[in-house]
């Protein structure tokens, strides 16, 4: 009876069977999508000025927590193409944990030095505005982008898998701010960009784990 | 004389006349990874062919992953009709996610971890359906009556053994073997069939079972 069941799907299946191509390795996954986010950041520079990067740039804590944004991006993209190929480790997943405490404490460590030493050039009351605006408008392509190109694998653990995705684009969205915010980071900054990259990792999670769980189609 | 064959089929090395059962284990254990490997080797090849759209590959693979994906069930905690149930998900999402299959990478992980995810979610579906147990102790002690976890695989390689100890065998006394041992024709029926006098079957079947003997006992020639 079982015997029969299963080969009629597996003649079901055979029947249905069309070619396919091997998806990439994750890492080659990975480096495309960042270079999409790349050619993102790119084309926001084209319309915007990097205001206010040049007294700044002698700040480590910035150049520290872009740095570490950008290791996060890479190593979380990295993890979550890894995570959505079934028999890779989900201990993957820990990939990302160093560069994101590194970019955490960097910009904490950025928000208590403007607590200790307020800069002389305070930021206009839209300024978080700004920042949300185009921290949502860099988020949102690339996370389109990043759960489209897995889906086209098979994740076995699909909300890890969009969490890991949600951490790489608030990653990258808040590295590629950095050359656009026009003064230092102040307290309302910090806590709009947590409540941003906490918004784009649990949206991926919610919506990403739904869309990637019927993946693929 | 079941493992006696599963022993022979990766090539067993001889260990000497005295018993040594470290050593014996030793070469037990290398013997199955081998033929373990052999599968893993054979399924990674359909699944590759499978990729390029051959579809007598990808059925020979499907149903050669049926006792496999069964194991890896059974052993993840699912017992009964729902092993079955998991089977049919699991070929389903081995369908779909085929692109995602490496084929540079080992097979077996792969479809490990998909068996893995069906069993668990079809846990997770049964946990979720209260069921009333009235006599526990009978629930406890129900003994599965399907073969253990491996047994599909243990067969197999099992088969693979003595086929390929059968092939190995002279002409006469592989004709003496396959129609006399395994169709289990008569005397006259296989004399008939290969032109061989009754003696001659009689002898080479003789000369067969002895040379695989020595070939499939574990410690054997």
């Amino acid at each position: 009876m079982m015997d029969t069941r299963h080969d009629r799907l597996v003649e079901d299946l055979a029947g249905r069977l069309e070619p396919v191509r091997p998806l990439p390795r994750p890492a080659l996954r990975a480096a495309l999508w960042i270079g999409a986010a790349v050619v993102i950041g790119t084309l926001l520079a084209s319309k915007l000025a990097m205001i206010g990067l040049d007294h700044r740039a002698g700040r480590v804590d910035l150049w520290l927590a872009a740095a570490g944004g950008a290791l996060t991006a890479i190593t979380a993209a990295y993890a979550a193409f890894a995570t959505s190929v079934p028999g890779r480790s989900p201990a993957w997943a820990l990939l990302p944990v160093p560069a994101a405490a590194l970019w955490i404490g960097a910009s904490g460590l950025g928000c208590l030095r403007a607590w200790v030493a307020p800069p002389l050039d305070l930021s206009d009351a839209h300024e978080p505005v700004r920042c949300f605006s185009f921290l949502v408008c860099v988020s949102v392509p690339l996370s389109l982008l990043i759960v489209g190109m897995l889906r086209r694998a098979c994740p076995l653990r699909p909300n890890l898998t969009a969490a890991l995705a949600g951490l790489a684009v608030a990653g990258a969205a808040a590295t590629l701010l950095v050359p656009f915010h026009p003064a230092e980071a102040t307290a309302s900054d910090i806590l709009v960009h947590a409540v941003v990259v906490a918004g784009v990792i649990g949206l991926n999670a919610l919506a990403g784990g739904r869309l990637l769980s019927k993946a693929p189609a | 004389m079941a493992a006696s064959f599963a022993f022979g089929a990766g090539g067993f090395t001889p260990v000497g006349r005295a018993f040594r059962p470290a050593a014996l284990e030793s070469a037990r254990g290398e013997a199955r990874a081998g033929s373990g490997m052999a599968l893993e080797g054979e399924l990674a090849g359909l699944m590759a062919a499978a990729q390029r759209g051959d579809a007598a590959s990808y059925r020979a693979l499907l149903r050669a992953c049926l006792p496999v994906i069964a194991g890896f069930a059974r052993a993840q905690g699912v017992r009964g009709d729902a092993v079955d149930d998991v089977v049919q998900d699991t070929l389903m999402t081995l369908h779909a996610a085929r692109a995602s299959y490496d084929p540079a990478r080992p097979f077996m992980p792969w479809l490990r971890a998909i068996t893995q995810r069906r069993a668990i979610d079809r846990l997770r579906r049964a946990a979720r359906r209260p069921q009333e147990v009235f006599d526990p102790l009978s629930y406890e002690a129900e003994v599965d009556p399907l073969p253990a976890p491996g047994a599909g695989i243990e067969a197999r390689e099992r088969g693979a053994a003595l086929a390929r100890a059968v092939a190995a065998l002279p002409e006469g006394q592989r004709q003496a073997v396959e129609h006399l041992g395994l169709r289990e024709l008569s005397l006259d029926e296989t004399a008939a069939l290969t032109g061989r006098s009754k003696n001659a079957l009689k002898v080479n079947l003789h000369r067969a079972l002895k040379a695989l003997r020595a070939s499939l006992t574990p410690g054997g020639e």
